[in-house]
C-alpha cells in the first residue's frame, strides 16, 4: 500500500433489532409532516394560496357532505380490496404488479355477462354468474405469470406488467366489438332493467361494496396471520431454500397464492362494474392496481394497517381533487402531492429499520 | 405501394425514437441492478421540462436564437430527468427502499408534474389556450440539409430532426461502453453480483447512482423528442400515453442490449401504428393489433427464461437492493 491514509467514514449504519412501536410511528408521522411542509412550500410557490386554506379544503373534499363521505368510503374500499389482493403475493416476494390487469379482466368478464345475458335471468342467478366469471378471469390472468415463474423462474415483475397492457387492449377490443358506433365508449349497461346491478342497501349504492371489502379485509388478515397457508407464504417469502428444506412445495405455494391474489382482484373488478360504474372502460381500474402496490408495501403487508395507508392515499386524492376545482388548478396536483408524500414515507422506512451511528474518534 | 411502405418505415422510425431513448436509458439503469419503473414518469418530466424551458425562453426574447432554442430545452430536460433518477437512486440505494414501490411512486409523481405544468403553464403567465412553441419545435424538426435531394430514400431514412440520430448514436455508444470497456465490465458486475463487485474494489454505490442518473437523463430525451419534434412544441395531457411502459417492454425484447434495442424500437414503433396502414380493418381488430407488442414481449420473456442461455438473461441482481452489511 502507498502512504495514503484511509480513514473510516464518520458515520456507520447498523440494522435495528426492532424499534418499539410508538417510536417507529413517530418517525413515520414526522416524515408525513415534513412532506406536508414541502407540499406547502410548493403550493405557495406555484399558486400563492395559503396552504392552510388548501389543506382545510382537502378535508372538506373527503368529509364535507355525506355524499362525499360515501364516495370517499367507496374509493377507500376499492383501493383496499386491490391492495389486499396483491398482499399475499408480495409477502411471498412475488412482485405482482399486474393487479391493474387482473382487476380489468375481472371487470370485463362482469360486463360481458351483463352485456350478453341482459335481463334474461333472475337477478340472484345473474349476479352469481357474474361473480364467478369475474373471479375466474382474475385467477386466469394471475395464474399465467405464476405458472411460468414456478416452471422456469420467469421474471414476474416484467411479466405481470406486460399482462396489464394486454388486458387494457382486450378491454378496448371488446368495447369496439360491443359499441357499433365506433365511439369507443361503453355506456351504462342495462340502464333500464338494472339487471346485474348490485342493489342499494339503506339507500346507499355503495353499501354492499363496502361490506364485502370489510369481510375480505378480515378474512385476509386471518388467512395471512393464523392459517397454515399464510405461514407457508411468509416462509417462502423469507427464504425459498428454508421453505424447501422444511418440506414446503414452493411451486404449489406460488401457484395457489397467485390464484388467490387474482381472485381478489377479479372480485374488485366485479364490484367496480356491478356495484359502482355499471360499465367498463380501459380506465376502470384507474391506476389503482399500481397505487395498491404502494398501499400494501406501506402497510407492511398487514391488512389492518393497510386500512390506514389506503385511507391516507384516498384522502389525499379526494382532497387534491377538491382543491383543484376550488382553486382552479389542474387535477394532476393530486398526483404531485401523493408522489411527494410517498417519497417521504418510502424514505422514512430506512430510519425505522436502520440506526445511524456516529463513529467516535479513536484515540491513538 | 412502394411509397406507402416507405412512409410506413419513416413513421415507424418516428414512433420508435422516444421508445429507443426510454429503452436505452432503462437498459443502462437495469445493468446496474436497478429496475427503475419510474421511467414512464421520467419521460413525462423530460418532455415538460423541455417545454417549460423553451416557453420561458420564447417569452423572454422577441427574436429567439436557434442555438439557445435548442440548448435551453435540452439542458433543462437533461437536468430535470437526471434529478428524478437521483431521487430514485437516493431512495433505493442510500435509503435502501423497495425498487418497485419507489419506481411506481416516481411515475405517479412524474406524470402528475407533466400534466400539471402542461395544463396550467400558460395560466401562470396570464394567458389562455394550449401551449404551442412553434419556433422551438421548428428548430428541433430541422432536417439534414441534403435529405430532400435524395428522393424517396431520403424521405424514409434521413428526414428526421437531430434528436432521432442522437438516439441511435447514444444506443451504439452505450452498447460499446457496456460491452467493450472496463467501466462497462464493472457496471455489469454490479448488476450481476454486487457483493463480488464490492469485494473486487468496485464502488457499487457510485456505479448505481451514475448509471441510474445517466439512464434517467437519456430516457428524458425521449420525452423531449416527443414534445418538440413529434408534436412540434406542443403539449397534450397524457398525450405521451403508455410509451414509457412500451420502452420497458423493449428492454426485454432487446435482451438488455442497447444496439439491438435500435431495431426493436423501430419494430415496436411500427407495431404501434401498423393498424392505420392496413386497409379495411375493423376498429376491434385494430385494438388486437395494438396488443401485439406486449404479447410478443411476454413470449420473449418466457422463451429466454426457458432456454436459460446465460447471455440472454436479465441482470441477476435486478430489482434487489444491495446492503454490504446483510451478506
Amino acid at each position: 500500500m502507498s502512504g495514503k491514509k484511509h480513514s473510516a467514514p464518520p458515520v456507520y449504519i447498523t440494522k435495528r433489532d426492532g424499534l418499539i412501536w410508538y417510536k417507529s410511528w413517530l418517525i413515520r408521522i414526522v416524515a408525513v409532516l415534513l412532506a406536508l411542509v414541502l407540499c406547502s412550500v410548493i403550493i405557495i410557490a406555484l399558486t400563492g394560496f395559503n396552504p392552510l386554506q388548501v389543506y382545510s379544503a382537502m378535508v372538506r373534499g373527503s368529509f364535507g357532505t355525506s355524499r362525499k363521505l360515501w364516495t370517499m368510503l367507496q374509493n377507500l374500499a376499492m383501493l383496499l380490496c386491490i391492495s389486499l389482493a396483491v398482499t399475499p403475493a408480495f409477502k411471498m416476494r412475488f412482485w405482482n404488479i399486474g393487479a391493474e390487469g387482473q382487476v380489468l379482466v375481472g371487470a370485463l368478464a362482469t360486463a360481458a355477462c351483463m352485456f350478453y345475458l341482459g335481463d334474461s335471468l333472475p337477478q340472484p342467478l345473474m349476479i352469481a354468474i357474474m361473480l364467478v366469471s369475474a373471479l375466474a378471469a382474475g385467477v386466469v390472468w394471475a395464474f399465467i405469470p405464476a405458472y411460468f415463474k414456478a416452471k422456469w423462474n420467469t421474471n414476474e415483475t416484467l411479466f405481470t406488467l406486460m399482462m396489464n397492457y394486454v388486458a387494457i387492449q382486450l378491454v378496448s377490443f371488446f368495447i369496439a366489438l360491443w359499441v357499433p358506433s365506433g365511439s369507443g365508449v361503453m355506456g351504462v349497461i342495462n340502464q333500464n332493467s338494472r339487471s346485474g346491478w348490485l342493489p342499494s342497501v339503506f339507500g346507499q349504492r355503495y353499501f354492499i361494496n363496502i361490506v364485502v371489502v370489510a369481510i375480505v379485509t378480515a378474512a385476509m388478515f386471518i388467512y395471512l396471520k393464523y392459517s397454515k397457508q399464510g405461514y407457508e407464504i411468509s416462509v417462502v417469502g423469507e427464504s425459498e431454500n428454508t421453505a424447501r428444506y422444511i418440506g414446503i412445495d414452493v411451486k404449489k405455494v406460488i401457484l395457489r397464492t397467485m390464484a388467490i391474489s387474482g381472485a381478489v382482484c377479479g372480485l374488485a373488478g366485479f364490484l367496480l362494474v356491478s356495484g359502482t360504474n355499471h360499465t367498463v372502460t380501459t380506465n376502470t381500474a384507474g391506476g389503482m392496481g399500481f397505487t395498491a402496490i404502494m398501499v400494501s408495501w406501506l402497510g407492511k403487508f398487514n391488512a389492518a394497517i393497510m386500512i390506514l395507508t389506503s385511507f391516507i392515499i384516498v384522502f389525499l386524492q379526494r382532497g387534491a381533487g377538491e382543491i383543484a376545482t376550488k382553486f382552479n388548478l389542474n387535477q394532476s396536483v393530486a398526483d404531485i402531492l401523493t408522489g411527494i408524500i410517498l417519497f417521504f414515507i418510502i424514505g422514512c422506512e430506512f430510519f425505522v429499520n436502520y440506526k445511524i451511528n456516529l463513529r467516535h474518534k479513536e484515540g491513538k | 405501394m412502394l411509397s406507402t411502405i416507405l412512409s410506413f418505415i419513416s413513421a415507424a422510425i418516428i414512433q420508435g425514437i422516444p421508445l429507443l431513448y426510454g429503452a436505452v436509458g432503462e437498459i443502462i439503469t437495469e445493468k446496474s441492478g436497478n429496475l427503475n419503473l419510474g421511467i414512464p414518469g421520467i419521460m413525462y418530466i423530460g418532455g415538460i421540462s423541455g417545454i417549460v424551458g423553451g416557453f420561458i425562453y420564447e417569452h423572454s426574447t422577441s427574436s429567439p436564437n436557434a442555438a439557445l432554442c435548442i440548448l435551453i430545452p435540452l439542458l433543462s430536460c437533461l437536468v430535470c430527468s437526471a434529478f428524478m433518477a437521483l431521487i430514485y437512486s437516493f431512495l433505493t440505494v442510500t435509503l435502501r427502499a423497495n425498487q418497485n414501490v419507489t419506481g411506481l411512486a416516481l411515475t405517479t409523481f412524474g406524470v402528475g408534474v407533466g400534466n400539471f405544468f402542461g395544463g396550467s403553464l400558460k395560466s401562470f403567465f396570464g394567458e389562455s389556450g394550449s401551449i404551442s412553441l412553434l419556433t422551438t419545435g421548428n428548430y428541433y424538426k430541422t432536417k439534414l440539409p441534403f435529405a430532400g435531394s435524395l428522393g424517396a430514400f431520403g424521405d424514409a431514412f434521413l428526414s428526421f430532426g437531430f434528436l432521432a440520430y442522437l438516439a441511435i448514436i447514444i444506443a451504439i455508444v452505450a452498447s460499446l461502453v457496456i460491452n467493450k470497456t472496463r467501466v462497462g465490465l464493472n457496471l455489469r458486475a454490479v448488476g450481476e453480483n454486487p457483493a463480488t463487485a464490492d469485494a473486487a474494489g468496485i464502488n457499487v454505490t457510485k456505479y448505481k447512482y451514475v448509471a441510474t442518473c445517466a439512464g434517467g437523463a437519456i430516457a428524458g430525451l425521449g420525452g423531449l423528442y416527443f414534445v418538440m419534434d413529434y408534436i412540434a412544441g406542443a403539449w397534450t395531457n397524457d398525450g405521451f400515453g403508455d410509451r414509457g411502459w412500451l420502452a420497458i417492454a423493449i428492454v426485454i425484447f432487446a435482451l438488455w442490449r442497447p444496439n439491438l434495442s435500435v431495431l426493436c424500437s423501430f419494430i415496436f414503433g411500427g407495431l404501434y401504428i401498423i393498424c392505420t396502414y392496413i386497409p379495411g380493418l375493423s376498429s376491434a381488430s385494430k385494438e388486437l393489433i395494438k396488443m401485439l407488442p406486449y404479447v410478443v414481449t411476454i413470449i420473449v420473456l418466457v422463451v429466454i427464461s426457458a432456454r436459460k442461455r446465460r447471455e440472454n438473461q436479465p441482470p441477476a441482481h435486478l430489482g434487489l437492493s444491495y446492503f454490504r452489511e446483510e451478506r
